[in-house]
């Protein structure tokens, strides 16, 4: 205590400490943002009409979202050290549940809170498999992604589903119509991340879902509920996914019993870019979010480069691969 | 006698494997007891039991302070004051130092907001006096991961001890510590009794436990072997006495077999 009146002539160096300290702390996402700035700076340079113009960026704003608020809860799941591959289908059934309602009441609204309730207890779902049965995640969502694809197969008959008459809501501005320049769905993805960030941070569920992923027998000893916050976050996928799914169908204003299928390699691009450990117990809300803009641009920027589009599958999954394998490296390097 | 915790006909069986087999055992207050006995001997299924972590198979009975504990969970017996020094230290090693010693009670307010400054503060004093860090290049942002063995036991000692616990329970403390951070370690179990509280020492190590309890409880393949006060036997007679029932399953010669 005293050497830290003492020491107030060395504030300059405590000062320079805590500049490397915040460097080390926050070393994995200014890494991060430099990469995409870098990415970014490459195709405008091999790009400039497509890259100088807002057109692009409007449509990055509006369809990165799609999968961007998906991939937020999902960090959660993957600090808990499980995963969630049931989401694609998740979106389809949470705008099945929508459809059905409506048809039934002929009430968006009624249907909307359908939607995210039919994510939800899909999510639960997942959680009550994992937790209380011990299924691997893995192996429990694969099953469940068929299942609910299935069962949308089942209600819709195959067949897709016009979704005009949310226009007439409130809804549909809401959700993607337009602030200034801005869309709605990156503003409901900035609000989502915030939200998300906080409660990470700031509140207990965050502190245990950080302390069940890291390490489970030790969080279970000092008295963590590990069951119930795992439980929690396949939850929000869930009901995150059914919003997502919402928010895709309602810009298509059509409903394709098909919804999700393609989002699967970019949603765990981003969790997995973003710096989120597949060894659980490390991730930030921070990374997956830039991240995900990231790999939302590498799809339009390899097209206006002039390269094929095959190539973005490529990179996608050599995106997944190289940085698992980076954090496979660095965790034995640090233990 | 007034216990603090006692144990009534506690048993515990994992599928076809019996841990405990109608355990009694109790801790009087102010009391240092130490649990002696082999690997698998139930030592640590037992600690588990007192602190709510595994339920007793029916029909056996938790006390504390004379009061029946039904469903014991580890948060209740948290509250209740038992703490624990777990043998793996139960630490999570790429979290913060003030999020372990918070673990599971972090400080927050009553919509779970957590106090993150009040927890660093703690955490910081803690750090200064009792875990006696002194290294700048620790800090309550340090992830427990990076710490030595002993600091680790630091942490976790310092977090049992933090929570002003009327029971403390050391599961194999001195493992992997190396001599001055026993010695360390063995002052602190001398503080416990100065400061009227009880403990549980569980170690293999009968040096290290004799010298520093009052009473000593020998567990054998999930039975209670034996049972001393201190000045009932020199440390040599336990000793002979541990061997044999190593051995032999039993703790005194055949014909003086209780």
């Amino acid at each position: 205590m005293n050497s830290i009146v003492e020491g107030k002539p060395l504030s300059p160096v405590t000062k320079t400490r805590s500049f490397t300290r915040f460097l080390r702390r926050w070393s994995l996402q200014i890494a991060l943002t430099l990469v995409g700035i870098l990415i970014w700076t490459f195709f405008l340079w091999r790009s400039p009409i497509t890259f100088k113009s807002y057109a692009i960026y409007n449509s990055l704003m509006l369809t990165t979202p799609f999968f961007a608020l998906v991939a937020i809860p999902l960090t959660l799941v993957i600090i808990v050290k499980e995963m969630d591959l049931s989401f694609t289908s998740v979106m389809a059934w949470g705008v099945a549940a929508y459809s059905i309602t409506f048809r039934v009441t002929q009430n968006v609204w009624l249907g909307f809170l359908a939607c995210l309730l039919a994510g939800l207890l899909a999510g639960l779902l997942n959680g009550l498999i994992v937790v209380r049965l011990g299924v691997p995640s893995l192996v429990a969502t694969i099953g469940t992604q068929f299942l609910w694809r299935g069962v949308v197969l089942v209600v819709t008959n195959g067949q897709g589903v016009g979704m005009s008459e949310v226009k007439s809501t409130i809804l549909y501005p809401l959700l993607v119509g337009k602030i200034g320049p801005i869309p709605m769905p990156f503003i409901w993805t900035i609000v989502f991340g915030l939200i998300a960030w906080f409660f990470l941070n700031r509140h207990k569920f965050g502190a245990h879902v950080y302390l069940t992923g890291d390490n489970v027998e030790s969080a279970r000893l000092m008295g963590v509920n590990t069951g119930r916050t795992k439980i929690l976050t396949f939850a929000l996928v869930g009901l995150m996914a059914a919003f997502s799914g919402f928010v895709v169908s309602e810009q298509l204003l059509f409903f394709w019993p098909t919804l999700g299928d393609g989002y699967l390699l970019n949603t765990l691009a981003s969790v997995f870019l973003g710096g989120t450990s597949v060894f659980g117990g490390t991730g930030t809300i921070f990374g997956t979010v830039v991240a995900a803009f990231i790999i939302a641009l590498i799809n339009p920027g390899i097209v206006a480069s002039g390269w094929m589009a095959y190539w973005t599958q490529l990179i996608y999954g050599f995106i997944i691969v190289a940085s698992v394998a980076l954090q496979a490296v660095l965790r034995r390097k640090f233990s | 006698m007034d216990h603090l915790l006692q144990l009534k006909n506690v048993s515990k069986t994992f599928g076809e494997v019996t841990a405990l087999h109608h355990v009694n055992f109790e801790v009087g207050s102010n009391e240092i007891v130490g649990l002696l006995g082999d690997n698998g001997a139930g030592k640590s299924t037992l600690v588990k039991i007192i602190t709510g972590y595994h339920p007793p198979d029916s029909g056996g009975e938790i006390y504390w302070k004379s009061k029946k504990m039904d469903n014991l969970s580890v948060p209740m017996a948290r509250d209740m004051g038992i703490e624990v020094v777990y043998q793996e230290r139960a630490l999570a090693d790429q979290q913060s130092l003030w999020r372990n010693i918070f673990m599971g009670r972090e400080l927050s307010n009553r919509w779970g907001l957590l106090d993150i400054g009040g927890m660093t503060r703690e955490t910081q004093k803690l750090m200064n006096t009792a875990m006696g860090f002194t290294s700048s290049a620790v800090s309550p942002e340090s992830s427990v991961g990076t710490f030595s063995g002993g600091e680790r036991q630091g942490v976790a000692i310092t977090r049992a001890l933090y929570f002003e616990a009327e029971l403390i329970i050391l599961d194999e403390p001195t493992m992997g510590l190396s001599l001055t951070e026993t010695k360390k370690c063995l002052e602190f179990v001398d503080g416990i009794k100065a400061a009227g509280k009880s403990c549980i020492f569980i170690d293999h190590n009968i040096f290290h436990v004799y010298p520093v309890v009052d009473r000593i409880v020998v567990l054998d393949r999930g039975t209670i072997a034996g049972m001393y006060m201190k000045n009932e036997l020199s440390m040599d007679e336990l000793l002979e006495r541990l061997y044999r029932v190593a051995r032999t399953g039993n703790l005194e010669d055949n014909g003086k077999a209780a």
